[in-house]
């Protein structure tokens, strides 16, 4: 694995309003690592997620993503990362395969890439149906396509797995597991799933980096204070 | 130019799937005229009073689709996976505007026959070109201010408040440009074409928030 880090955070803080969501978290991923990130909810797992993903502005620290400080050269990021969020980004009047033309057409790739994907997750056949019509475990398929549509170098995966079967938990695994290759970056409501997949981990208490390392040095006092 | 035209073929697909906003334009523009038909209580009316109902009712209607036209980047998450994409923000203005633009000028080739029909006294023919043009320069200005303040509403949850309050007050110059271009138009024996001084009013406006528009509109999708 290379050891420079892809993601590097040194005391960040972030505010909303007068309430701070994250405060002194530092952190460094190294290339093809994967990070899980742990926290009750409200922890500043997802602010922290965003944050990563150029969506929201840091208050304070330094953040730096494949080598680019942040927000400062957040251009030259966003091509590079993918984002599987709590919301699926995805239009609910427009079919899955409009969708990913879309945001294929935004990032300049080939159509065919949007049926390589589709085909992948299993959703070729109801890739024509209004999003708004299907289950929320093929809506979660197609915001992964979404998210893996330029084959991205980083992958931020906010429960990337929520609402989906065993099947289509192992028709997702290519894209966004360990054999992705990519950085990843994954929060789960499942604390023991998330370390099994992990190189590094980060818990979350109240906005604050309560544990930072293997995940073979997490006990089970640690989960459970982080979960109190 | 990709990524706005990608943009704009999307909205446009929206509209067409959710028949959201041009129905709604053209049904609220044609009850008004039916209104100002009673509520005038004239048969027909000409010059001035005609253009200002009917150039009042279409930027009324216009408030409708600037109301609307964020709805889904905000509550669908558009706004981020447009964000999370490498591209120019400004795509997202000029698409967006372009959308509007489309939206007014489907808006009118129902609306303005329809108010021919029901409320003018004089014949739309001779005027025709003239008022397209004055028309066409109108619709700019509503896409454009239209664009920034429907991205300024949309943050706010009074979205459907904050829209006309920013909105009209910037869109009355055009209004009193539009209105006393198309009076002598729309007049018995009326000019066949409006007068270049208002014509210029118009395109400067159009200019100069065209140009604010795109100093601005990066910093509006900030977080």
């Amino acid at each position: 694995m290379d050891q420079r880090p892809v993601i590097e955070l040194r005391g960040l803080v972030r505010h909303f309003g007068e309430r701070t969501a994250l405060r002194d978290v530092s952190v460094s991923v190294p290339a093809g690592a994967t990070l899980a990130i742990l926290g009750r909810n409200g922890a500043g797992k997802s602010t922290l997620l965003r944050i990563l993903a150029t969506l929201l502005r840091p208050h304070g620290g330094e953040v730096a993503v494949l080598g680019e400080p942040l927000p400062r050269r957040a251009f030259a990021v966003r091509g590079r990362l993918g984002l599987v969020a709590h919301d699926p980004l995805l239009y609910r009047d427009l079919s899955g395969r409009e969708n990913l033309r879309y945001h294929a057409q935004l990032r300049g790739l080939e159509m065919g890439r949007v049926e390589e994907v589709l085909e992948a997750v299993g959703m070729a056949r109801r890739a024509d149906d209004p999003v708004r019509l299907l289950s929320r475990g093929m809506v979660q398929r197609l915001a992964v396509c979404r998210a893996v549509l330029h084959e991205p170098q980083v992958l931020l995966l906010d429960e990337p797995r929520a609402n989906l079967d065993p099947a289509a938990g192992e028709l997702v695994e290519p894209l966004i597991g360990r054999a992705s290759s990519a950085t990843r970056v994954i929060t789960g409501h499942d604390p023991a799933a998330a370390v099994a997949e992990a190189d590094l981990v980060l818990g979350l208490r109240e906005g604050r980096a309560a544990f930072v390392g293997e995940p073979g040095k997490i006990s089970d006092r640690i989960l459970r204070e982080l979960y109190a | 130019m990709r990524t706005a035209r990608a943009v704009l073929r999307k909205d446009l697909l929206l509209e067409l799937r959710t028949l959201e906003t041009l129905p709604a334009m053209i049904l609220f523009s044609i009850t008004t005229f039916v209104i100002f038909h009673f509520a005038l209580n004239r048969e027909t009316i000409a010059g001035q009073l005609a253009a200002g109902v009917l150039v009042a009712t279409l930027l009324f209607a216009a408030m409708l689709a600037i109301n609307r036209l964020f709805v889904a980047e905000r509550e669908q998450g558009g706004f981020d996976a447009f964000l999370l994409a490498p591209v120019d923000r400004t795509a997202l203005l000029v698409a967006k505007a372009a959308a509007l633009f489309t939206f007014l000028v489907v808006l009118e080739v129902i609306a303005v026959p329809a108010f021919a029909l029901l409320l003018l006294g004089p014949s739309l023919g001779p005027p025709l070109g003239g008022l397209v043009l004055l028309l066409a320069l109108a619709d700019v200005a509503l896409a454009v201010i239209g664009t920034l303040v429907s991205a300024i509403a949309v943050q706010t949850r009074a979205r459907d408040l904050i829209g006309p309050i920013i909105g009209l007050p910037l869109l009355i110059p055009a209004l009193i440009a539009t209105a006393r271009g198309a009076g002598p138009l729309l007049a018995r024996h009326g000019a066949g074409f409006p007068s270049g001084r208002w014509l210029a009013i118009l395109a400067l406006y159009d200019v100069v928030f065209a140009l604010l528009a795109y100093a601005v509109f990066d910093f509006l999708l900030e977080d």
